[in-house]
Formats: C-alpha cells, sequence, structure tokens
C-alpha cells in the first residue's frame, strides 16, 4: 500500500473538484441570484483540505499499484460526497441539513438523482445548476476525468480507471495510451451533451433548463430543475428528446467513440449487448404501453405509447426523469419497472445498475446448464457475440451476482429495521444501488420523509453500487490490507 | 515428365504410385526417413532422395534442374511453401503444386503467385475431403459425388437397390421414366467387373452405376437407381480434427450437427469456434455415449479421426446402433476395399480425393479436372478440345466418329453455359469440355492425345 501516494492524488483530485465551483459561481452572477457567497466559501474549505493533503507529500513519485487505485477510488467518492455537501449545507436557501446535504450531494455525484428538496422551482439559479452539475461530473467518472486531465497520475492511472469505469469486462482500451482513452470518453460525452441541450432548446426548454437536463439525461442522473420534473413542460417533443438521449447515455460509450470514429453506425448494431439492451426496451416499452392502454390509465393508444416509453427508458437507463411517475399504475407494472433498473444499461455507459452484459452472461450460462443436463458430456462454452466468455469473467459475473444480492438483501432489512414499510425499502434499495432515483411508496418522488438513519443507508447504497460493489466491499476483506 | 515428389506420407506415396504407374512420367521422392525411402522403392519404379525438402541441396540432388513438376507434400505447410520458393528461384521449376494445411494460409488465395509465394495450386487435403464428405451428405445414397463445369455437371456412383424404378429394367426404360431429364449412363460395375452400358443392359440389385447429368436433374435421376432417401437433418461426426471441424463448420448452418472428440483440449477449442454444433466429449466408440446422444435418430454418422481403425470401429459400430447411413475415413486401400458396401456405407479415401486434384496439374493443360474412381482403377476427366490451323483429333467430328479406348465413354460436353448429353450424332465443337469417363486408366495417355491440338496422324 502507498499510502502517501494515494494522499497525493487525492489532494490533487480534491484541488480540481475545487475548481469546478467556479462554474456555479458564474451562473450566480450571470443570473444575479445574489447567492456566490456559499460557493466561494466552500470552494476555500475544500480547496484548503486539497492542499493541506498535497503539500507534506508533493515530491513522492511512486507508480500507483492495483491495490491503491481501489483504495484512491472508494476513499475519493466518499470524501467527494461530503465536499461536494459543502455549498449545500452553507447555503441557507434549500436550508438542507447535514445529512441531506450529504445525500443530495452523494445522490448528484453517484447519478442518482434521488433529492430530499421540494420546491425546487423557487430556488437560485446557481443552486439548481450545481446539482445538475454533480450529476453531470459523476456520470462518465470524476476519476477518469482526473485521469485525462492529470498526466501525473501517469501509466497507473489504468488501475484508477477500472476501478472506476463500469462492467465486466474492463481491459479494452479505446486507444493505446489511457490518458487519451480517458480523454476520449469525456469528449464523446461533452459531445453528447452539447447535441442534448441544444434539442432540448430546439424543443421548447430555455437554455438554463436545456442544459440542466442535458446533464441530466446524459449522466442517466435524474435531477431536474423542477418539482414536476419533465412533467412541467408537458411537451411531446422535450419527452422525445430526453428519452432518446437517456437511450444514448445507457450504450457503451465505446460503441458511440467507434460509430464516430468509423462514420458508420452500423457498429452499433454488430454488438451483441447493444442488441439485448435495445430489444428488452422496445419489448418493455410495448408490454407496458398495451397494459396501460388496456386498462384505461390512459384515454388513447398514443397515450399510453408517449408516458410508457419514457418511464420505462427513464428507469432502464437509471435515470430517474419522470412526467407522469410510475408509482400509481396499475398492477405489474410499478414493480416492472423497478425491476429493469437492475439490469439497466450497457458496460462502459453512464447508467447504474448490474448491466445487460451481466445478466446476458448470466442467463446464457443458465441455458448452457440447462443443455447440460441433457447432454452431459457435451462441452458448451459461454459465448457472447460468437467469442467464448474468458472463465475467469464468468466467475467474476457470478461472484458479481453474489455479492450484490447478499448487500441488497443486507441494507433492505437495515431500511426496514429503521421503520420503512417492505414496498419503500426494497425499491429505495433498488433505487439507491443502481443509481435510479425515484421509488415506490414513500419514495416515489423524493426521500425527504425517510428518516435520517435511512438515508445514510441509501448514500452508502448509492457509492457502493457506482463503484459497482467490489470496491468497496474489496477496503473490508483483510486480505487487501495485508502486505 | 519429371516430377518431384517432397514427402513420402500417405498422400506423398499414393501420389507416387499413381504417376510412376504411367510410363511417361520420371518421378522422384524426397524424405527424411531413409526406411521410408526404402520401402516405397523396393515397391515402385522410382528414385529416392534422403535429406531435408526444403533445403536447396537436396532438391538439387533430386533433379530440380530440368524437372517439370515439384508437388510439396511434407507435413509442415511452411517446408511446402519454402520448397517452392526455392524451387522458383533456384531452379526455376515450372509447376509447383504444394498441400497446404492451414486455413490460415489456404483462406488467402492472394499468398499464392508469381510475385508472392510461388506455388501454382495450394492442395488443401482437409478442405477437398470435407467439400467430398459435404457433397455426399447432400446427395443421400450416393456413393460418390464429382463436380464438373464449376458443378453444373455432377457424376454420380450410387448402388442400385430394391425400390429403384429402373432396377430390373433396360437401361432404355430411361427415357421413357424421365422424358425431359438427360443422363448419361457411363459405367456399370456389377461383382466388381465393369460392363459397358448399352441400351439393353439391365440394370440389377446391387449394381454400382455411374452416371452423368446436370445437377439441377440430379435427384430426379437418383430415384431411378434407388428407393428416395429423406433428406439428412442430422449428423454425428468423429473427430474434431482439421476435417470433422471443418465439415461441422459447413454443415452446422443447415443441418443438426453433433461433434464427438476424445481429447477435451480439442473439444473445448472446438466448441468456442463452432456455434451451432453440439460438441461432446468422449469416445466416439462408447456405445452409451452414442445412445445417450440418440444415434439412432442420426442420418449420417461420419468416422473422421486420425486413426482409420477407429473409425472403422466407431463407424460399424453406430450402423449398429441405428444410424442411417455410416461414413469412415479410411486410409488403407485393403481396409477400405473389406469395409465398403458392408457394414460401412462408404469409405472416404483422402488420397483418392486429393489426388485427383494432383492429376490435373500433372496432365497437360488440357485436363481441367480429374477425378480418381474406385480407388484410382478408373478415371474421370474433363478436358477441353483444342484446335489449331491443323485441326483436332476430335473436333469437328460425330460422336460416332471418334475411336475412343477400350472402356472410356463420353459422359457429357459443356458447350459455353449449356450442358448437352451427347448422342452419336452429337458434333464436338472447339473449345468444349468433354467429360469422359475411363474404366481402365491405363488408356489415359491415349485419350489425353484426342485433345491435343495438331496431333494429326
Amino acid at each position: 500500500m502507498n499510502l502517501a501516494m494515494v494522499q497525493r492524488i487525492l489532494g490533487l483530485m480534491l484541488l480540481m473538484f475545487s475548481l469546478t465551483l467556479l462554474v456555479p459561481i458564474a451562473v450566480s452572477f450571470g443570473f444575479a441570484d445574489d447567492h456566490h457567497q456559499p460557493f466561494l466559501s466552500a470552494m476555500a474549505i475544500v480547496a484548503g483540505v486539497g492542499v493541506l493533503l498535497w503539500l507534506p507529500v508533493r515530491n513522492v513519485r511512486r507508480d500507483l499499484r492495483l491495490r491503491d487505485g481501489f483504495l484512491i477510488a472508494a476513499v475519493f467518492w466518499t470524501c467527494l460526497g461530503f465536499a461536494g455537501a459543502v455549498p449545500l449545507y452553507l447555503s441557507d436557501l434549500p436550508g438542507l441539513s447535514f445529512t441531506d446535504a450529504v445525500f443530495e450531494a452523494v445522490s448528484g455525484l453517484t447519478t442518482s438523482g434521488a433529492t430530499v428538496i421540494v420546491g425546487l422551482d423557487d430556488l437560485p439559479k446557481s443552486i439548481l445548476f450545481y446539482r445538475q452539475q454533480l450529476q453531470w461530473l459523476g456520470g462518465m467518472g470524476i476519476i477518469v476525468l482526473a485521469v485525462a486531465l492529470l498526466p501525473v497520475l501517469g501509466i497507473g492511472g489504468m488501475s484508477l480507471y477500472k476501478a472506476e469505469t463500469p462492467g465486466p469486462i474492463k481491459d479494452q482500451k479505446l486507444t493505446p495510451r489511457i490518458t487519451q482513452t480517458a480523454k476520449a470518453m469525456w469528449a464523446i460525452y461533452a459531445l453528447l451533451t452539447a447535441a442534448c441541450a441544444a434539442s432540448f432548446w430546439l424543443a421548447g426548454m430555455d437554455g438554463f433548463d436545456a442544459i440542466g437536463h442535458a446533464f441530466s439525461a446524459l449522466s442517466t442522473g435524474g435531477f431536474s430543475t423542477r418539482d414536476a420534473s419533465l412533467g412541467h413542460f408537458d411537451s411531446v417533443a422535450i419527452e422525445i428528446v430526453a428519452t432518446v438521449f437517456m437511450f444514448l447515455g445507457g450504450v457503451n460509450f465505446a460503441l458511440h467513440f467507434y460509430a464516430l470514429r468509423k462514420r458508420e453506425p452500423g457498429v452499433y448494431w454488430q454488438d451483441t449487448e447493444f442488441k439485448a439492451y435495445f430489444w428488452i426496451v422496445a419489448s418493455v416499452v410495448a408490454f407496458a404501453t398495451v397494459y396501460l392502454w388496456l386498462d384505461g390509465e390512459y384515454p388513447t393508444f398514443g397515450e399510453s405509447l408517449r408516458h410508457a416509453s419514457l418511464q420505462v427508458v427513464s428507469m432502464q437507463t437509471s435515470t430517474g426523469l419522470l412526467t407522469t411517475g410510475f408509482a400509481d399504475w396499475p398492477g405489474a407494472l410499478p414493480p416492472l419497472l423497478m425491476a429493469l433498473t437492475l439490469i439497466c444499461g450497457c458496460a462502459g455507459s453512464t447508467a447504474g445498475g448490474m448491466k445487460v452484459i451481466r445478466w446476458l452472461i448470466v442467463f446464457r450460462q443458465g441455458v448452457c446448464e440447462l443443455k447440460q443436463l441433457v447432454h452431459p458430456s457435451a462441452e458448451l462454452p459461454v459465448k457472447i457475440a460468437g467469442r467464448p466468455v474468458p472463465q475467469r469473467v464468468l466467475n467474476a459475473v457470478a461472484g458479481f451476482f453474489a455479492m450484490y444480492f447478499i448487500i441488497f438483501a443486507a441494507l433492505m432489512f437495515l431500511l426496514m429495521i429503521f421503520g420503512l414499510d417492505q414496498v419503500t425499502a426494497w425499491s429505495a434499495i433498488a433505487t439507491s444501488i443502481n443509481n435510479t432515483g425515484p421509488g415506490l411508496g414513500d419514495v416515489a418522488w423524493n426521500f425527504r420523509d425517510v428518516p435520517d438513519s435511512a438515508k445514510w443507508v441509501c448514500l452508502i447504497a448509492m457509492l457502493v453500487g457506482r463503484l459497482e460493489i467490489f470496491t468497496f466491499v474489496l477496503l473490508l476483506t483483510p486480505a487487501f490490507w495485508e502486505r | 515428365m519429371k516430377i518431384i515428389i517432397l514427402g513420402a506420407g500417405q498422400v506423398g506415396s499414393t501420389a507416387a504410385q499413381q504417376l510412376a504407374g504411367e510410363q511417361a512420367n520420371d518421378v522422384t521422392v524426397v524424405d527424411t526417413r531413409d526406411e521410408v525411402l526404402r520401402d516405397l522403392q523396393d515397391r515402385l519404379d522410382i528414385r529416392t532422395v534422403s535429406g531435408n525438402a526444403a533445403h536447396p541441396s537436396t532438391l538439387l540432388a533430386a533433379g530440380s534442374k530440368g524437372a517439370d513438376l515439384l508437388v510439396a507434400l511434407t507435413s509442415s505447410d511452411e517446408v511446402n511453401m519454402i520448397a517452392c520458393q526455392i524451387a522458383w528461384t533456384l531452379f526455376r521449376t515450372p509447376t509447383k503444386i504444394a498441400r497446404i494445411r492451414s486455413g490460415d494460409y489456404y483462406g488467402r488465395p492472394e499468398l499464392f503467385g508469381e510475385n508472392s509465394i510461388p506455388v501454382d495450386l495450394a492442395i488443401s487435403p482437409e478442405q477437398l475431403v470435407t467439400d467430398y464428405v459435404e457433397r455426399l451428405i447432400r446427395y443421400p445414397g450416393a456413393l460418390q459425388v464429382l463436380e464438373f463445369a464449376e458443378g453444373r455437371v455432377l457424376l454420380v456412383s450410387m448402388r442400385a437397390l430394391k425400390g429403384g424404378k429402373l432396377v430390373g429394367h433396360q437401361l432404355q426404360a430411361l427415357r421413357s421414366h424421365i422424358p425431359n431429364t438427360e443422363v448419361r449412363v457411363a459405367a456399370i460395375y456389377r461383382g466388381g467387373q465393369s460392363i459397358l452400358p448399352e441400351g439393353d443392359t439391365t440394370i440389377e440389385e446391387h449394381d454400382e452405376v455411374f452416371f452423368v447429368a446436370a445437377r439441377d436433374d440430379m435427384r430426379l435421376v437418383m430415384k431411378e437407381f434407388s428407393a428416395e432417401e429423406a433428406g439428412v437433418r442430422s449428423v454425428v461426426i468423429a473427430g474434431a480434427g482439421n476435417i470433422g471441424f471443418r465439415l461441422a463448420h459447413a454443415l452446422e448452418g443447415r443441418l443438426r450437427v453433433k461433434l464427438i472428440e476424445r481429447n477435451p483440449e480439442s473439444s473445448r477449442r472446438a466448441a468456442e469456434r463452432l456455434h451451432n454444433t453440439l460438441v461432446l466429449t468422449g469416445n466416439a466408440a462408447d456405445e452409451d455415449l452414442l445412445l445417450e446422444e440418440n444415434i439412432d435418430d442420426a442420418d449420417v454418422f461420419v468416422a473422421v479421426t486420425n486413426a482409420e481403425e477407429a473409425n472403422i470401429l466407431s463407424a460399424m459400430l453406430a450402423k449398429r446402433l441405428g444410424a442411417r447411413r455410416v461414413m469412415a475415413l479410411i486410409n488403407k486401400q485393403s481396409y477400405a476395399d473389406l469395409m465398403e458396401g458392408g457394414q460401412i456405407d462408404i469409405a472416404i479415401s483422402p488420397q483418392t480425393i486429393t489426388i485427383g486434384a494432383l492429376l490435373e496439374h500433372v496432365r497437360r493443360g488440357d485436363v481441367v479436372r480429374v477425378h480418381s474412381l474406385r480407388r484410382g482403377a478408373a478415371e474421370a476427366i474433363e478436358a477441353i478440345v483444342h484446335a489449331d490451323e491443323r485441326g483436332s483429333p476430335i473436333a469437328g467430328k460425330r460422336v460416332d466418329e471418334i475411336t475412343l479406348a477400350e472402356g472410356a465413354t463420353i459422359g457429357a460436353v459443356v458447350r459455353g453455359s449449356e450442358v448437352i448429353m451427347p448422342h452419336h450424332d452429337t458434333v464436338i465443337e472447339a473449345e468444349d469440355h468433354v467429360i469422359l469417363f475411363l474404366t481402365d486408366r491405363r488408356h489415359v495417355g491415349e485419350v489425353g492425345r484426342l485433345f491435343q491440338a495438331g496431333t494429326h496422324e
């Protein structure tokens, strides 16, 4: 373990984060909402802590080991949660308690989008913008951003990168150098965000809402600048834009990269995971539309399709931007949509959840097991896109499923101990660990009425989910700390 | 013709035997194993040279200067390619044939040519055998299916069995059975003896009949000789070696394919690269395994492992357990003669198949395709009729004016894209492709001369 090096990088990254506070300060002056003070103080505090961490070890130069990457990722995300909470806590307008401020910040950074604030419409623009920005930074991964911008991290950057990017197979580099890969990812992310903002603006939003919601859609976060979320605008055009870009946010960014570089949209359809992702979304949208229409929830088929597609895509991509919500939908639909968020987007996307590829691998493994029963001597490798999945990955995926559900269950029982009813408890954990946002029951729209203890459980679930379980669980194992 | 054969393995020695059997050829065989060479020299009228086939000194000793043809058949692709390269660079050997096994090389024809690796013909015995078996599966009931004229004309041999409409009737009844289809019966073997097919020849049960027809008419014609066999839906292949793997790969899209391989390593590799094939690890001669995998439902069982005895045994077992048709890859001619037609339906002889491809190049340029039949005793050839100002022995003549050697028949004529079944008054034109059937290949030289321009006596 290379604690001095970890400390140095942590200090540098906090310094970097403090710089991002300049943007809400600028927004504050731009809209003259007279709310720059909390951001200035927060910037000073975060930067101060960063410098204090960095100064004593500024001359340490050593290569990062694999273990350091996990440690940095876990510690940094935790610290970032607190650092991000500082401006919200200092600001008197939403008037958040310490717990609520941390919850809001972590929820933003992990792109969950569960909020404790009611009355968004009356908040200062700078605070609203800050919440959207937190999600955007967390979406592609602030460590990936650091890898892109801080060449100091050098070769060891790959271990950091691996600790933060989602998905079971992390060895694909888009370019030979990790810094370039990180830059490429962020460039595509920024490009798509810009396209999304422009589309929102053309669809009738004002500039501020357009950028805010673009941040939210691409990062698959789910914070809105309005209490009624997308429902506030009541515009089909806006909903279509949101649906399309949320869907894109749930696609592997490596695919966006190849599609752009080769200028050939066919790249998407060659990818097995994308195809599975597409068909899951398409079939659930179709099912929900027919269900809603036959049930008479909405008067027309078109109206059913409109609401079903936005809500389904929003849950599938773990975004949580809603119009009508789905908690009051009939019968099987609310739990179905919650379950959808467990599958979620593709590996290497900004979406949370367990990722389509893992489900695909587990499903195919199940099919192979069935075949093996009929043909005991058959050789049945699990294949994705015609290539055998290495045993190493199969084990990792199986281990991930086991860990995921154990932690899921443990945290859910904890919530019930803290007094939440069953539906609220399971949906709150599902929505937190998958970084989605909306749940069922008491947490259908926000987490305001949940006790503080439960909020801490949920925010831990968000962090654990964002770093895909293993990174955090690893820190709890003795083997990690052994020399 | 001076011919150098590199490698005295199965194919190498069979090639030597076939080529040395023709008076016009001087054959030299090169190998590293002295005892194999000694044995070969005892049996055949050839010269042998011992040494590394790719070394210039060995090639020189084998008489590369002035050689007309180099056939590289060693077990190593790389040695074969280098030998061709050296023969071309140092000795300017005009024709070079190399056996290329690896699909990685074989799948890239642009590798071979004057300016790259100077191989005039790359032969992949595994690919040839795979194609051969694939054709047999496509035409259930056939013992042999050979292609001519880019596959538009087929020569098929099959055993006449009860249920065939023509069995017990005279050949001329064909005309009334299938009036609009042209067929030529090229040869009939009864009890191992060839009978010249005439209009009044009666087809008996168990006759082996060779006939030529256009590909599209084939199924209709086959019904004449044996009750129609149901199409093949499921195939069991034993052995995931080069042939087994390629065969499974070629068939898996259309049929249900099971591939049995004993070596777990090979079966895993096969399973990873095949998509719709069920790969089983186990012994193909294991009765329990075959029963468990419903061998009695299999339409075809093909044993293509490296061990021919194992192929014979597993094929016999599969037949007894209820597989409809069984085939086995058998190298030894004596084994093949022993088994074929008995408990094993078809003995696949890789040498015979490969030799055909080789012979095409050994014969002069007018012969475009040669298939060895009945273990080399008979031959079917496709040759182009050439003519120059001095004319040609056959161009412009009617079929009944051409004197063919004994046992030779003209099976079909391909003119442009048209397939003609010749009658006695059909006139052969220059540039026609003529498909001939020779029941005795000793006459091959005589027949070949007919196609050369300007050889009028």
